[in-house]
């Protein structure tokens, strides 16, 4: 049996932001807004303040945690609503086919046809900045690869005998999409689910870079990165660790997705079996 | 004509259209008349063999009598109501009508286990009382030669006749009264074979049921029909009990049908049938078999298309020559 | 054994590799096939007959590996020959058809240049000389108007015209033996009739050789002199095929006869409850002890489940590999 390495690190990866998020009150040296002070600006990393501070003196270690705590939810969540919206759409396309089908397959084109992340920008520029926005935002964007995978897999499950069997025994639509259908397209789904909440936790950082997402002062690895660009050259590390952050994040989801897929994709068991 | 109080279904003049391109962008629409005027009857207890080969329509048929194929035409009457109707309820045809697929593979959800497999059912119907539930389940599975403790297994678990016995018992245990079995036997190992169809004997005896077969196997077909139903090209050419047809088949498709099947002592005499099946776009004109039948004449290229007729009682034939073909 | 046989297995030995471990998936076969003799092999699912003819012409592929054994094709061993060669057997002296052409044929390419291919690659042909051999080969199996169905893709053409196309291609190069495996299971029962027709005079009209494969034990006893009967892994029998249905020397064997509702049977006899075979097909990996049938054996004693039969020559001709044959 091969050994999963990318399971193994990307779950590592993430099970850290994870315990560095949930535990950030324990962990973190100072409030990451509160404790602003100025005599203590742009101090490098060293044993008092590991990440060193920024330029309003907060230390970036304890930022850095709770910034976790930002990126986790919109991931997380955003990606939730995109994959109940994408499986919903998606599903229902496959089973009831007809104009149904059409539309949701227009829709998914559509949403296809407009880079996402500019979608959203145009959403938060609408909306109030703010978390909820934000999950708004990038919960309502990015669905459609979720859609088009729920409703190639469904469609090819659709003529299985046991559907069929399930309308013979009297089950209604929802019942046979929820209870035959669902439970085996899950697998796929899982990994693009998975894959989409690294892609999140990008569009978060992208947006609030740019200023649109969370506004400062409260810790977001993007709005952290934006409030570094004067003294990137100065005092580097001010962007670096929120980087790093981003980076250690999207590549253990990268990795945790791609490993699911070797363990759910129903192809690649079928070489192991 | 039989009793009506011993027809438990009807097919009436059922047709099925599928129309064919003239999308948005236009192209000239076309229609397949996959069941073009089929009338059927099953009696209580009766065992209706199927025959004929893809593209003649019989799946076509089956599917509207299960109501998963809403008909063009025609009414299907299930215990004298009409599940063809729309608003019919499907729980309620559900009851009365059941199906066993093919592919034991394909037919089972294999996320769910056995015991979810037939518990669900009962559940939506209304049988909720655990004892009577796990009764009826326990119950089930002995009929179809399965353990009660096998039910908390998942389908891969089993083997290709075992799975079918479970689909067997799916499809039985809400006690329907009519089964439409679709190929039961063809996706076994032929070791298997036997097992099932004297299952499938027995449990049409025990549980009072009819069955609807469609099967390619015309052995299977003899040994379990009461009746059988040849068609070709959407419609019925000729139908009759058993043994009029496979002793004395008097329409040409059915004879070549029975040529086919090879013969291990290389005795049957052939009638050899030539050509394959016309495009369905385009059905012939007249008698629909006339470019492949060994018999024809020019009367059976013009139309109309011969209508059905009793040349014997009960044995009907959709052939002009029916009488001197004897 | 005569010593002008075309091809000779001796102690054929096929493993199924899992890990580090091997499963004899096919066990010391030895049969022999003559010039343009038609042999067959019979068997269920996992009886190892369709990697046998993989094995003969140099297809096996992971996790199946060759065993041991030898394989003599007009004398020649050919089990170890390196894939330039075998490349130069395959499709020229040696060709096969497959179950399924659709996935036997290039989906991209015209089938008039598919066949023509083989005369380009083993013949040396020009491509203008062989797309009119192409022409010659499509009409000699029966394709109707082959001048212009040599342009067609093979989506174009029906099941049956697809086997023709698939049977033209492996007889192009005039082979001595041709491998037929499972060649009209996926087609209808009267285009069946008409491929074995086919196949049954071409291969006389060229003097080839066919080693039959299939799961119809009735079609085999009418395309072949002699058959193999195989059982999880094993030649159980070997016989004139009329034989095995007449007076089957293997339980197997007869417990399958006795179990198939052959066509005619309840006509002629009534109906009676079909013999069962007991039990499973056993998994490659699971393979029982001593003589692999065993398990589901009515005459079984404590000599099979310690010892694996030998084969036993029968006095009236043929083999069988049992401890209480009749």
């Amino acid at each position: 049996m091969k050994l999963r390495a990318n399971l193994v690190i990307g779950g590592a990866l993430f099970a850290t932001v994870v315990v560095a998020g949930a535990l950030a009150p324990f962990l973190a040296h100072t409030d990451p807004v509160m404790d602003a002070n100025l005599m203590n600006a742009e101090v490098a990393p060293g044993s008092e303040f590991w990440f060193g501070t920024d330029a309003q003196g907060r230390d970036i270690y304890s930022r850095v945690l709770y910034g976790a705590r930002i990126s986790l939810t919109v991931g997380i969540v955003s990606q939730l609503i995109n994959t109940v919206i994408g499986v919903c759409l998606g599903l229902s396309a496959a089973y009831w086919g007809g104009w149904w089908d059409d539309f949701v397959n227009g829709l998914t084109n559509l949403m296809l046809a407009i880079p996402s992340l500019i979608f959203a920008l145009a959403i938060m520029a609408i909306l109030t900045p703010g978390l909820t926005s934000l999950l708004i935002a990038l919960g309502l964007t990015n669905w459609s690869y979720t859609c088009r995978l729920s409703r190639a897999s469904a469609l090819s499950l659709k003529s299985q005998g046991y559907v069929q069997a399930a309308k013979v025994l009297g089950y209604g639509d929802i019942r046979i999409m929820l209870t035959q259908i669902l439970p085996n397209i899950l697998g796929p789904i899982i990994v693009i689910g998975t894959l989409g909440m690294g892609g999140a936790v990008l569009a978060e950082a992208s947006l609030s870079f740019l200023g649109l997402g969370i506004r400062p002062p409260f810790p977001s690895w993007g709005s952290m990165l934006s409030d570094a660009r004067d003294q990137i050259t100065t005092a580097p590390w001010i962007s670096i660790f929120p980087g790093l952050a981003i980076f250690m994040t999207v590549l253990g989801l990268n990795l945790l997705g791609d490993g699911l897929r070797d363990i759910l994709d129903p192809q690649s068991r079928a070489r192991t079996a | 004509m039989p009793e009506t109080d011993q027809m438990i279904l009807r097919v009436e003049d059922l047709a099925v259209h599928f129309p064919l391109g003239g999308g948005l962008l236009g192209g000239k629409r076309r229609t397949v008349h996959a069941v073009d005027g089929v009338d059927l009857h099953l009696r209580k207890g009766e065992c209706l063999g199927l025959v004929g080969e893809s593209g003649c329509g019989k799946s076509t048929l089956a599917l509207s009598i299960l109501g998963l194929q809403q008909p063009t035409r025609g009414r299907v009457l299930l215990d004298g109501v009409d599940i063809a109707a729309p608003g019919v309820d499907r729980k309620a045809r559900a009851r009365i009508v059941q199906m066993v697929f093919q592919d034991p593979y394909s037919s089972l959800n294999p996320r769910q286990t056995v015991r979810r497999t037939l518990e669900d059912p009962l559940r939506l119907h209304g049988i909720t009382d655990k004892s009577e539930v796990d009764g009826r389940i326990e119950e089930m599975l002995r009929h179809v030669g399965l353990r009660p403790e096998q039910a908390a297994r998942y389908p891969h678990e089993f083997s290709g006749g075992q799975r079918q016995r479970i689909g067997i018992a799916r499809a039985l245990i809400l006690k329907p009264k009519i089964v439409v079995l679709d190929e039961p036997v063809s996706a076994l190992d032929v070791s298997i074979r036997a097992q099932i169809i004297n299952l499938l004997l027995e449990l049409k005896e025990t549980m009072e049921l009819s069955y609807i077969m469609i099967s390619h196997d015309l052995g299977v077909v003899e040994h379990m029909s009461d009746r059988v139903a040849v068609m070709y090209l959407g419609r019925i050419v000729e139908t009759g009990d058993w043994h009029s047809i496979f002793t004395a088949p008097r329409h040409p498709y059915t004879r070549a049908l029975i040529a086919a099947i090879p013969d291990p002592f290389g005795e049957r005499p052939g009638v050899k049938i030539s050509g394959e099946l016309p495009n369905p776009l385009e059905p012939p004109s007249g008698c629909r078999f006339h470019p492949r039948c060994p018999e024809v004449r020019d009367i059976c290229r013009k139309p109309p298309t011969p209508a059905l007729g009793e040349i014997a009682p009960k044995h009907e034939v959709r052939c002009l020559r029916a009488a001197e073909l004897v | 054994m005569s010593g002008e046989a075309l091809l000779q297995v001796e102690n054929l030995r096929l493993d199924l590799v899992v890990g580090s471990r091997r499963f004899g998936a096919v066990k010391d076969v030895s049969f022999s096939i003559g010039r343009g003799e038609t042999f067959g092999l019979v068997g269920e699912s996992g009886c190892g007959k369709s990697i046998t003819a993989l094995a003969l012409i140099g297809l096996l592929r992971r996790p199946l590996a060759f065993g041991g054994g030898r394989i003599l094709f007009k004398g020649r061993e050919i089990q170890d020959l390196p894939g330039s060669e075998m490349r130069k057997l395959r499709g020229n002296a040696i060709s096969m058809i497959f179950q399924e052409p659709m996935t036997a044929l290039n989906p991209l390419s015209p089938v008039g240049r598919q066949i023509a291919e083989m005369f380009v690659l083993h013949k040396g042909a020009t491509w203008h000389e062989a797309e009119r051999k192409a022409v010659e080969a499509l009409a000699d199996v029966r394709v109707p108007a082959p001048d212009r169905r040599v342009k067609d893709y093979p989506h174009q053409l029906s099941g049956g015209m697809r086997q023709r196309v698939m049977i033209a291609i492996a007889l192009a190069c005039r082979p001595d033996l041709l491998l037929a495996d499972e060649p009209t299971t996926a087609l209808d029962v009267t285009v069946q009739a008409e491929i074995l027709e086919l196949i049954r005079d071409l291969s006389a009209a060229q003097g080839t050789a066919v080693l039959m494969i299939s799961h119809d034990l009735g079609l085999i006893a009418n395309m072949c002199a002699r058959v193999g009967v195989m059982y999880a892994g094993r030649l159980v029998e070997e016989r004139a095929a009329q034989e095995v249905f007449r007076a089957p020397s293997h339980p197997y064997t007869g417990g399958l006869v006795a179990s198939l509702p052959l066509l005619g049977a309840r006509a002629s006899h009534g109906r009676s409850r079909l013999k069962e075979i007991s039990g499973v097909v056993p998994a490659v990996t699971a393979f029982p002890e001593g003589c692999r049938f065993n398990p589901r054996c009515q005459a079984r004693t404590d000599i099979c489940i310690a010892e694996d039969p030998e084969e036993t020559a029968l006095p009236r001709g043929g083999r069988v590999r049992c401890h209480h044959h009749a």
